[in-house]
């Protein structure tokens, strides 16, 4: 497989949300706005590009019955970096004192310790591949994971409050249920079908 | 590639290793953002505090007063002008929908409510985070009032002068609430 197909498949036709199903929790969790599903999927991405790099460059000198321990260790590490980092740089509040990024995601931060496309890429791709394949196929996975979460977040909040990124396109409130979980099965739900509508028009040209 | 052998003494040695590197690199990382993060959170409160206090050119921080009220213990910054009171901001909290809400709360030294600011809520979106004056309204209702008169409960409550927000009454009760616990604090910390 040539670099530029291994880096675009985790935007279309291997995507972590739409087509492989892998990390719904954060998916329909942090989609309620466009730049909070944006920041949860570079969090993501930055997790996930470092863990395949350091997974295929060790992977090698661990022993098969503890490679799912180690490899929990380095992605749980770099998950704690990124909590420390958004702490520190992305928790400034608005003027009017609006939540910080970091203040909105909350939780959903330290939970990629245990999104599933961050082990799975490290079991079925980086503990197998050398080091520049995998560092493309991290990066690539998150991006794809980025783009699927900000087009969830732009939906559910142009749905919801008639905005994208707070730029407000459409009068009054919009429809509440769109931002509240309900809201996020729906979308993901239309978004999906979607998706799978444009992959198979891709497929039969 | 050869893959080492699972023995006892490989694994042992393996996950010693990564373990050990892992923490050296997340100490390392924590003391890098250790003062990023705390500047962040001074910075936080005293945004807050600029915000919900008039005019004051004293340190709001030093000589903070700790007032009990029920069960709980609430901190007080005043904020003076040439040495008078010029408002007093209380910090308070109360269990909404999603979490506790906390509040800072800025009084004008007879007690009329000057401005609050949200400084953590889990609300839901779209729904309880209206309590958030980027979100809607229904916060300025309580600026300007005394709640020596104005009654801080939800008016469907039958014992209040609150207009809650549509279909978030619990976090509409919650943000009363704080506020009353708060009103109790300055009117208890007796600062004149």
């Amino acid at each position: 497989m040539n670099n530029l197909k291994n880096f675009t498949k985790g935007f279309i036709s291997e995507n972590p949300v739409f087509v492989l199903f892998l990390g719904l929790c954060p998916t329909l969790g942090t989609s309620n706005s466009a730049i909070n599903g944006l920041s949860m999927g570079l969090a993501t991405t930055f997790v996930l590009v470092l863990s395949n790099l350091v997974i295929s460059s060790i992977s090698r000198f661990i022993p098969d019955k503890v490679r799912i321990p180690a490899y929990i260790v380095v992605i749980a590490s770099f998950v704690t970096v990124v909590d420390f980092l958004m702490k520190a740089y992305l928790n400034t509040p608005g003027k009017n004192f609006e939540p910080s990024i970091y203040d909105q995601l909350g939780i959903f931060i330290p939970l990629i310790v245990v999104n599933c496309i961050v082990l799975g890429r490290a079991e079925a791709y980086a503990s197998k591949n050398p080091v520049k394949s995998s560092l493309i196929d991290g990066l690539g996975m998150g991006l794809g994971f980025a783009f699927a979460l900000f087009l969830l977040g732009s939906v559910r909040e142009l749905l919801g409050n008639g905005s994208i990124l707070g730029f407000k396109f459409i009068r009054g409130d919009g429809v509440l249920l769109f931002v509240s979980p309900p809201g996020a099965f729906l979308a993901l739900g239309f978004l999906i079908m979607l998706m799978r509508m444009l992959n198979q028009r891709l497929a039969k040209n | 590639m050869a893959k080492r052998e699972s023995n006892f003494k490989n694994m042992f040695v393996t996950l010693f290793l990564v373990t050990l590197a892992s923490s050296a690199a997340l100490g390392f990382i924590y003391e890098l953002t250790k003062k990023p993060i705390n500047d962040a959170l001074i910075y936080k409160k005293t945004l807050a505090v600029h915000i919900v206090l008039p005019e004051f050119d004293n340190d709001p921080f030093e000589n903070v007063k700790r007032v009990p009220v029920g069960n709980d213990t609430l901190s007080v910054y005043k904020g003076s002008m040439n040495g008078e009171i010029t408002g007093v901001a209380v910090e308070t909290s109360s269990p909404g929908y999603g979490g506790d809400i906390r509040m800072l709360i800025g009084f004008l030294p007879d007690g009329t409510i000057r401005e609050v600011a949200v400084l953590e809520h889990k609300e839901t979106a779209g729904l309880g985070d209206k309590i958030l004056k980027s979100k809607s309204d229904f916060p300025v209702q309580f600026e300007g009032k005394n709640p020596e008169h104005f009654r801080l409960a939800v008016s469907k409550d039958g014992n209040g002068d609150v207009d809650a927000i549509t279909a978030s009454t619990i976090s509409s009760r919650a943000y009363c609430a704080a506020l009353k616990k708060a009103y109790d604090a300055f009117k208890k910390s007796d600062i004149k």
